[in-house]
């Protein structure tokens, strides 16, 4: 078993903040362990540009604001980088386990923080009537099979819920060449940045329903309607309301969970409703030494936030391991 | 006549009061701050956006690279745009902030790759 | 034209476990499945339950081949490496009154030769299944119960009748039945389907859903099949031990009720409801049918909450009245009917196989057991089935086993890689027999990998794969080809 100072999971814009942060404020043996291939999370297929005003006074890309910690972060020696890795068990004593082609490893970690974002809901989740054919998506995966492996999902799209990703793919589904032909919002407004709703929606006059839910979705191997309708202020159907619109693909954007499977393993409690840890103070949980940042600790809008909870995070795990020398 | 139009320099959203004769701005209203001026006065005579996509790339372990303009373009352009990139294939390794194509649709813009292919 | 001893239309867990019988036997055998895959029809919305008996009238088919199937599948189980666990079950009653049909059941079920039963009261209870609820005053205990994957289940019987010669045809769907001109046993049938045409001395028909539509092209048109409805919720795996027994109220005349169950998997399970319908196809699940499941589920388990569901499906139950129709046809010697296999279609399976090689010596075909009958199968890696210490061994022997694509079940490259090479063609394919998407972020993070794997392993472009055969496409274009 490997023992280490600082194990950080996760290697998107919340672990590298805290990576990075942890090392300025004196952590010197620092390991992270990130799943997938590469650095930078989920930024990696936002490839629109929105992120950095706050933070870096700059509007920047997703892919350019992650690589701004890429880069300090491959110089830092000090942050050992373990990539392809998969924490598969979290114990009370800080021992992860996680796999990787070729090993099983597992690490005593003396300060540990979690930065393991978010998961989207998916249709599964919501209970959305019909059938389950072929083409329901949830937006972040439609946006990965878009940005990242060019794989264009469907050409007629019915997107549910007007959070930022849902908006986002709206503009994407559009300049990508398919036909948008309603984003359907429970709630009375766009749900989304005011700026999304702007450049998604109405640069594109994408037709936009509020206070309207889907009723049901239709299609035996893949999707061919859904049936929309509209709602009161207490949500109840509004009876005559129905109509349908003919689509081949269903983007369900309709909020993230924070995940957090690993650290209710180490006995963290989590809000039932939210998923969120229920923290002791700041970035901390009720295990000593344990830290959660970024999406996985709550959800944040900006991933701006994200950066600045991070480095708080990463100071607080520094400042722990010097209290026990 | 008045348009209405949802300043997004920050936050706030201001609606924006806007009153044309003859395609000229006579005024405009709603700003809480001189951007929201200079952002009505953009979005009416000639809206502007940055555009980003992802492009092919051979001989990296990724499939695409997501690029963007590195200055915003006209709105009526992204279409335009976009049918360039989807022509596109690169074939060389490129590091975040490279020039992708330059005086990109002949305006006076960059396409600028915003990912290293490599690691 | 080759002409086979016998073949099975219908690849769901009826026509493997026949296949898997008869290969026992020196026998050419085929079994024709409509879909791209096995267990893509009935089977695939099985609960995966393995009754004990009860609740069967004692002179019924059913309730004689659920008892047989019971004792059968154990052996069948660790012979084909899939597991079986013993969890019991108890049909809960929530007023005094109701005990006398408790008992009732019970000495039911005893005449049908359940063993392990008894009545079990409050206080036994409230010690063995904390989280049920107070008001249940008594339930009947059968020990005997049991779950299993279905799917898993049928893949490796498939699998184990390749292994013992079995031909196995997937989309071919029987579309016409001419039966020779010779009126016994042993006549020459040709089967006519989508694409080709087969010949066969017998014919076991196995058809599920289709089994009446298959036996009037053969010219026996006395029964039909009505689908009856249900729909199914999965909660979260961390409520794995939500309960410690498969839990059932007292059963009404259409169906076992709303139960709370355990599944192979971990996750529980609420459900299913009982609707008949007209439409073979519809699979759609209804606002109606949630709630009626979440209050018959809570009934039992107050805990249980609506956020607690990750997933739902509905299925269609095959009936044809009220016993299983299993029977040597004597208008057309040689097509025997398996049809109308509804509940407790899994747990008979072993049994039913067994009784159709009666059906089949008894008329005519000639059972000559093999000297070699492979019964043993290597049991599938499950990476979420085995102890760390395992898997650190297996992936010193090969890597692969250490680079998860499905993080929420912790599936790896290399166990989709095998699916692939075991017959998985499709995304839902590959859930049936990995466990791949079937997590809590249903595919959210595993599909476009699971994606290239399939279409490096199958050599098919992206824009091919479908979710579940033809007309699933699950990507329209691929910006390669702009």
């Amino acid at each position: 078993m490997l023992n280490r100072g600082l194990v950080i999971v996760g290697g998107g814009p919340a672990g590298m903040a805290a990576a990075i942060a942890a090392y300025e404020h004196g952590a010197g043996d620092i390991l992270l362990i990130e799943r997938d291939q590469y650095l930078g999370g989920i930024l990696n297929q936002c490839v629109h540009a929105g992120f950095g005003l706050n933070y870096f006074k700059e509007i920047l890309t997703g892919p350019e604001y992650a690589d701004r910690f890429i880069k300090k972060i491959k110089n830092i020696r000090q942050i050992e980088i373990s990539m392809r890795s998969l924490v598969v068990n979290l114990s009370k004593d800080k021992v992860l386990t996680f796999l990787k082609p070729g090993s099983l490893n597992q690490v005593q970690a003396k300060a540990l923080i979690m930065a393991t974002g978010c998961r989207e809901k998916t249709r599964e989740m919501i209970h959305i009537p019909g059938t389950r054919p072929a083409g329901i998506f949830s937006a972040g995966l439609a946006q990965k099979l878009i940005n990242i492996e060019g794989l264009l999902p469907g050409k007629k799209v019915v997107i549910v819920g007007s959070g930022d990703i849902g908006l986002i793919m709206a503009r994407r589904f559009f300049l990508e060449g398919a036909e948008v032909k309603a984003v359907i919002e429970i709630q009375p407004k766009s749900q989304g940045l005011i700026r999304n709703q702007v450049q998604c929606i109405e640069d594109f006059a994408i037709p936009f329903f509020c206070s309207h839910k889907i009723q049901r979705i239709y299609g035996n191997k893949r999707v061919e309607k859904v049936s929309v309708v509209r709602v009161d202020e207490n949500f109840n159907v509004v009876a005559g309301s129905e109509f349908d619109i003919e689509c081949d693909t269903v983007l369900v954007s309709a909020g993230l969970i924070p995940e957090n499977e690993l650290i209710e393993m180490a006995g963290v409690a989590v809000d039932k409703k939210t998923n969120c840890p229920v923290s002791q103070g700041l970035n901390k949980t009720l295990v000593p030494g344990l830290f959660v940042c970024g999406n996985s600790f709550k959800v944040y809008d900006l991933v701006d936030s994200v950066s600045r909870d991070s480095v708080i995070a990463g100071q607080l795990a520094a400042e722990y391991l010097k209290g026990l020398k | 006549m008045n348009k209405k139009i949802t300043c997004i320099e920050c936050p706030k959203g201001c609606v924006l009061s806007v009153d044309l004769q003859n395609d000229e701005i006579m005024s405009i209203g709603g700003n809480e701050c001189p951007k929201g001026q200079e952002y009505a006065l953009s979005e009416i005579k000639n809206p502007l956006r940055i555009f980003t996509s992802s492009v092919l790339i051979q001989g990296s372990s990724l499939k695409m690279i997501p690029v963007r303009t590195d200055k915003p373009i006209p709105k009526h352009k992204l279409f335009a745009a976009m049918e360039e990139v989807k022509r596109m294939r690169f074939c060389r390794p490129v590091n975040a902030g490279d020039v992708i194509a330059e005086n990109f649709l002949g305006l006076d813009v960059n396409l600028v790759a915003t990912r290293n292919s490599l690691g | 034209m080759k002409t086979y001893d016998v073949i099975v239309i219908g690849a769901g867990v009826v026509g493997t476990a026949i296949a898997r019988e008869l290969s026992r036997y020196k026998l050419n055998i085929a079994v024709l499945e409509k879909e791209q895959e096995l267990a893509f029809g009935v089977s695939k919305s099985n609960s995966g339950i393995i009754h004990p008996g009860t609740q069967n009238p004692p002179h019924s088919l059913k309730g004689k081949l659920c008892v047989a199937g019971n004792k059968l599948i154990r052996k069948i189980s660790r012979q084909l490496g899939v597991d079986f666990k013993e969890v019991g079950e108890l049909i809960v009653v929530f007023k005094e009154e109701d005990v006398q049909q408790l008992l009732k059941l019970k000495r039911q079920a005893q005449r049908l030769g359940v063993p392990k039963l008894k009545i079990v009261k409050r206080n036994w209870l409230k010690v063995h299944e904390p989280n049920l609820t107070h008001d249940a005053v008594a339930a009947l205990y059968a020990q005997t119960a049991g779950i299993i994957s279905p799917y898993r289940l049928v893949y490796d019987m498939a699998e184990n009748a390749l292994a013992n010669g079995v031909e196995i045809f997937t989309q071919q769907k029987v579309v016409g039945i001419i039966a020779g001109k010779n009126t016994s046993p042993g006549q020459v049938f040709e089967i006519q389907t989508s694409s080709d045409r087969f010949k066969t001395n017998y014919i076991i028909n196995a058809a599920g859903l289709y089994a009446d539509e298959v036996s009037a092209m053969a010219g026996v048109n006395d029964f039909s099949i009505r689908p009856r409805k249900g729909e199914e919720f999965i909660l979260d795996k961390k409520k794995e031990h939500l309960t410690r027994h498969l839990l059932f109220p007292l059963p009404s005349e259409t169906s076992k009720g709303i139960l709370v169950i355990k599944t192979a998997d971990g996750n529980p399970m609420i459900g299913p409801t009982a609707e008949d319908c007209d439409d073979k196809e519809d699979l759609s699940t209804s606002d109606t049918g949630f709630q009626k499941v979440l209050n018959g589920a809570q009934r039992m388990i107050p805990s249980i909450n609506e956020t607690d569901i990750i997933a739902y499906f509905a299925g269609l139950r095959p009936v044809a009245g009220d016993d299983f129709i299993i029977r040597h046809e004597a208008s057309v010697p040689g097509f025997i009917n398996v049809a109308g296999i509804q509940s407790p279609g899994l747990t008979a399976a072993p049994a039913i196989a067994l009784m159709v090689c009666d059906l089949l010596k008894n008329n005519g075909l000639l059972l000559k057991k093999k000297r070699i009958f492979y019964a043993h199968r290597k049991r599938t890696v499950h990476l979420f089935a085995i102890p760390f210490s395992r898997t650190a061994k297996l992936i010193k022997k090969d890597l692969a086993y250490g680079d998860i694509v499905c993080r929420c079940e912790m599936v790896s490259a290399k166990e989709i890689k095998d699916a692939i090479e075991r017959g998985a063609e499709t995304l839902d394919g590959i859930k049936f027999r990995t466990r791949a998407q079937a997590g809590r972020c249903h595919g959210g993070f595993c599909t476009t990998r699971i994606m290239k794997i399939l279409s490096n392993a199958a050599n098919t472009p992206l824009t091919k794969i479908t979710k579940n055969g033809a007309g699933a496409w699950v990507v329209k274009e691929d910006r390669i080809d702009a």
